[in-house]
């Protein structure tokens, strides 16, 4: 009987964690769009920002990208090649990136080059007493230092999504046009009449401004309430990769089945 | 030396009957202290015993559990949040790391509360920095990242971004920890200084007697969860008070122990692994 009220008990503030954790999440959410207007009156800022997170995270976006399309023109052209319409592996290669692998991959990489060094550093922020220095100065930590990361994440990631998307396809063109030899003229033209600006580009950008505010919230998040230790910011830091992931990979199901659905 | 005109006026700083701790644990009670314009207050005790707890609250970072805390006039309990970082900007605050941005320089900074509070010009902002840093003896390492830096070179550079926007209130933790004798000494003459010609008020958190008695006007003397002694620093010289003596002379054997005392959650952990208590 004990251990039934024990494990009820364990199960009711497991809950009432999570109910609190996303309380909490939702609030620190709210709390930055309130005071986005720094964004506006210094953007300087953000732009720094940008660059810190979306410069520094170029090479790994676009030598991913590359790769990714190569792989993404080899699968495609063995499965194509079978009912003999491989010209449409442009259209393929586009399609396979702009929808779906563009977002996703990208934000799966950026929680895991970006979203960790978020977390890594606000959290020593607050170990180093940094952020409690700034609350004495009268300086809000929210909107001096979460915010424009905020934004320069969310501004970031779709950037980033675009040129993951775009040597993906100069990958996919490497691979079907210049090694295996299908007609250039045809890969571009389908490419270019199967892609629709609005249904498959758009969308994919949309995608990758909602997985950009996932996980560079995320990494505030855990960062913001990290452990003031070493231990502690390792932790909060692990949470933001497997989060953030998580994060992507549910709300891309979600998205899809919205955005891409007769 | 503090006037007679600065001991007559209003307190910037008061702790009235004030009770501090953490959740259910008081840390201090009944402590009464006051601090006016034109004064150096030290606030002395021993490690752990909640110097810093006092100082937490005289910012407002925690709220007393009992009695009231007012700078400026203004009950801090009872401040607003824009009323809580108005009263912010009037206060500078040295902390005991230093903690300073490792994302700026050495120069960015001590610049920092004057780029987020002021107006000023760059040109304006080079002279005022280089000024405070100069002060501290740190002019020519205003292009040096904090990594490349010393800690007690770091405490000085946290010294100048306290002081940059020539504060009222200018609360220092540990000014003197980590410095070498003659950036003691310096340090020391500097915030004796500060006071006077910015007519402010500091309040230094220390537990080093010599430096401390020597710029001070009123000592107050914390420990055992309570205000032990208070005064003049040549009148606590004179006490008779065991406590005061004891810690001034740095004697072993008194009323102050030196080991922390047994608790019932320590006697359970004990047990838990096999000790006797």
């Amino acid at each position: 009987m004990n251990t039934l009220v024990r494990g009820i008990g364990r199960l009711g503030g497991l809950v009432r964690g999570s109910i609190y954790g996303l309380g909490a999440f939702t609030r620190l959410f709210a709390t930055i769009l309130a005071r986005s207007g720094i964004a506006l009156k210094r953007p300087g800022l953000v732009s720094q920002q940008i660059h810190f997170i979306g410069n520094y995270s170029l090479l790994i976006i676009a030598v991913s990208g590359l790769f990714v399309g190569f792989v993404l023109g080899l699968q495609g052209y063995y499965t194509l090649n079978r009912y003999g319409s491989e010209e449409a592996l442009g259209l393929l290669v586009a399609l396979s990136l702009t929808r779906e692998l563009g977002p996703v991959v990208t934000a799966l990489l950026f929680a895991g080059r970006a979203g960790t060094s978020l977390t890594a550093e606000i959290g020593l922020m607050k170990a180093g007493e940094q952020l409690a220095a700034m609350e004495v100065m009268a300086v809000d930590p929210i909107r001096r230092v979460l915010t424009p990361r905020f934004w320069g994440g969310v501004i970031a990631m779709p950037v980033l999504a675009a040129v993951f998307s775009m040597v993906g396809i100069i990958g996919g063109w490497v691979v079907g046009v210049l090694l295996i030899g299908i007609d250039s003229g045809a890969f571009w033209s389908q490419m270019q009449s199967g892609v629709d600006v609005f249904n498959d580009v758009l969308n994919g950008v949309l995608k990758s401004v909602i997985f950009g505010i996932a996980v560079t919230l995320i990494a505030l998040y855990e960062g913001w309430n990290a452990k003031p230790t070493p231990e502690g910011v390792s932790r909060a830091t692990t949470r933001t990769v497997v989060s953030g992931s998580l994060a992507v990979l549910g709300l891309d199901f979600l998205l899809t089945a919205l955005m891409f659905s007769n | 030396m503090t006037s007679d005109a600065t001991s007559a006026s209003n307190p910037l700083l008061l702790f009235k009957d004030v009770a501090l701790g953490y959740g259910g644990f008081t840390v201090l009670a009944d402590i009464d202290i006051e601090v006016r314009r034109g004064q150096v207050v030290a606030l002395m005790g021993g490690s752990g015993s909640g110097k810093t707890t006092l100082l937490r609250a005289a910012t407002g970072q925690i709220l007393p559990l009992r009695g009231t805390i007012t700078a400026f006039g203004q009950n801090i309990a009872a401040a607003s949040a824009g009323q809580l970082q108005a009263l912010r900007q009037r206060m500078g605050v040295l902390f005991q790391q230093g903690a300073l941005f490792t994302d700026l320089n050495v120069f960015e900074n001590v610049a920092f509360p004057l780029r987020e509070h002021t107006q000023v010009s760059e040109s304006q902002i080079v002279e005022r920095v280089l000024d405070k840093l100069d002060a501290v003896g740190l002019r020519a390492a205003a292009h040096l990242k904090i990594s490349e830096i010393s800690g007690g070179m770091a405490r000085r550079v946290a010294l100048a971004r306290a002081i940059v926007l020539e504060p009222e209130l200018i609360l220092y933790d540990e000014p003197f920890a980590g410095l070498d004798p003659i950036s003691l000494g310096i340090t020391a003459q500097l915030i004796r200084n500060l006071t006077d010609r910015l007519h402010c008020a500091s309040v230094l958190i220390t537990h080093d007697v010599a430096e401390s008695f020597a710029i001070a006007d009123t000592v107050y003397m914390v420990g055992q969860g309570k205000l032990l002694a208070s005064g003049r620093p040549d009148d606590l010289t004179q006490s008779a008070d065991p406590y005061v003596r004891q810690f001034l002379n740095g004697e072993p054997d008194g009323p102050i122990a030196f080991n922390y005392p047994e608790t019932p959650a320590f006697a359970q952990w004990l047990q838990q692994h096999g000790g006797r208590s």
